[in-house]
């Protein structure tokens, strides 16, 4: 089979990156301060604040561990500075991330204070991008990187062009033993057996209805309507989409038509082998790429109808629409345009083969339209409040 | 001049891929056959919104992708457009 070269980082633990980020890491939101204050100082480092990481108990700290571990050991991502409030759980992240071999440093704000601590991690920080901005790209190939997918303010074009898009690259790179990963689980409602369907052993299609009749019975609980408006959202029913059996199979596209999922992933959690993985993520795009970047994913498909406009700070967001309104509305936020598969101008393998294209090209360096925006959206998911 | 594509043979609504006006001689395409479609239209059906291919009558089921996208909650003749005003999910 074909192979697609590409140049990118290979760190020491033997994955594949496509940037090379030094990243500032608050492990909670008080601590947004001093890491932004680091990123001002650096040139070259990147502070990502976030909302949470305070008095979290169980599964729900578990899964913002999980999150900022992952954030760090990403292979997109060089080296890591994380500043906390207090050194317990500060180093607990820092030795999360140390096991991937990479450079990184913990520092904690009590008994020394924003400037103080500013300073130690910003002098760390310096010598962490000099030695970064010393890495050489290598000669790998794009079958080693693992991709995620996700669409967001989908419409009826999006099962028509741009997620059968996605699916024609899910099925190569599966064939080509490459590992990429789904999940989005309440938006897989309604078409929730054809997934089932496509997983690999009936010991993962019965995890997978285990995870979907969790979500279904937590919403079953919580709803205090029937969801119309929020499944389909505003967005979906404006582009054409009336229910969420609709929304679902279009989504479903994604995934292909021949590869099958071998597992099922907690959210953030890395998957344990090559081939295609379902991850219980949230459906909004912002949460569920930070998911995946923490799983880490490398690279993320994002079809789009309506427009949503996501991207994500280490993992680089590729946006395709086969909408023409919405190509030529937004076009500084569409990578690839797929519209011409409604004219008939465009076969599904010609759109599968241009995408390919382009995330060679991306995964080379060249940034993505959110990248160039400055789209970094950081987004903890958080499952249930704090103690 | 193609107007309207329909996933699979068995589905029961197209999906406009341009803006259409009612009153006209429409042409569509069956994604897994290939079969070359024809139906006219008695509505405005804006790009990327559903088209009724045949008469429903109130509890029938749309069906799209081959598969069951809810129910029907508002008589719908062919060439009428397909939407929230009269289809609605079967999950709430």
């Amino acid at each position: 089979m074909q192979t697609h070269k590409i140049k990118a980082y290979r760190r020491v633990n033997g994955r594949v990156g496509i940037r090379n980020h030094v990243i500032i890491l608050p492990l909670d939101d008080i601590s947004n301060n001093a890491a932004e204050g680091v990123g001002r100082l650096i040139c070259g480092t990147m502070s990502l604040p976030h909302a949470y990481g305070r008095l979290q108990f169980g599964a729900d700290l578990e899964l913002t561990f999980r999150t900022l571990i992952g954030t760090g050991a990403n292979p997109n991502v060089a080296a890591a500075v994380v500043i906390g409030i207090e050194p317990g759980w500060t180093d607990r992240i820092v030795q999360g991330i140390a096991k991937t071999g990479k450079p990184v440093a913990g520092f904690s704000i009590e008994r020394s204070g924003d400037l103080k601590t500013i300073e130690a991690a910003s002098r760390k920080a310096k010598e962490f991008v000099q030695t970064a901005s010393e890495l050489q790209r290598e000669e790998c190939s794009l079958e080693e990187l693992y991709v995620s997918t996700k669409c967001g303010e989908s419409d009826t074009t999006t099962g028509l062009a741009s997620c059968p898009a996605v699916g024609k690259v899910f099925d190569y790179l599966v064939e080509a033993s490459g590992t990429v990963s789904f999940g989005e689980t309440s938006e897989l409602t309604g078409g929730e057996h054809v997934v089932k369907k496509r997983a690999a052993t009936p010991e993962v299609a019965e995890q997978f209805m285990k995870i979907w009749n969790d979500y279904n019975d937590f919403i079953v609980v919580n709803k205090t309507n029937d969801l119309s408006e929020s499944q389909p959202t505003k967005g979906n029913i404006r582009g054409g989409l009336t229910t969420i059996e609709e929304k679902a199979f279009g989504n479903i596209e994604k995934i292909g038509k021949k590869a099958k999922f071998v597992g099922c992933l907690e959210p953030a959690e890395a998957p344990r082998g090559k081939g295609m993985w379902f991850m219980d993520t949230s459906s909004a795009a912002a949460e569920a790429v930070t998911l995946w970047a923490a799983s880490g994913a490398v690279l993320h498909l994002f079809p789009t109808g309506q427009g949503n406009i996501v991207g994500n700070p280490i993992e680089p967001v590729i946006k395709l629409s086969g909408n023409p309104l919405t190509v030529k509305t937004m076009s500084e936020h569409i990578d690839l345009d797929v519209s011409e598969i409604l004219t008939g101008n465009l076969t599904l393998d010609q759109a599968g083969d241009r995408l390919l294209d382009l995330m060679v090209h991306t995964a080379n360096g060249r940034l993505t339209a959110s990248e160039a925006l400055g789209h970094r959206e950081f987004v903890l998911t958080k499952l249930y409040r704090s103690a | 001049m193609r107007h309207f594509l329909v996933h699979t043979a068995k589905d029961n609504v197209g999906v406009a891929v341009v803006d259409i006006e009612p009153g006209k001689e429409l042409s569509g395409l069956a994604l897994d056959n290939g079969a070359a479609l024809k139906t006219k239209s008695l509505q405005q059906i804006p790009l990327g919104h559903k088209i009724a291919l045949r008469d429903f009558k109130v509890g029938d089921t749309v069906i799209k992708y081959g598969e069951d996208i809810g129910r029907v909650v508002a008589n719908i003749r062919a060439g009428e457009h397909v939407h929230v005003h009269n289809l609605k999910t079967k999950r709430w």
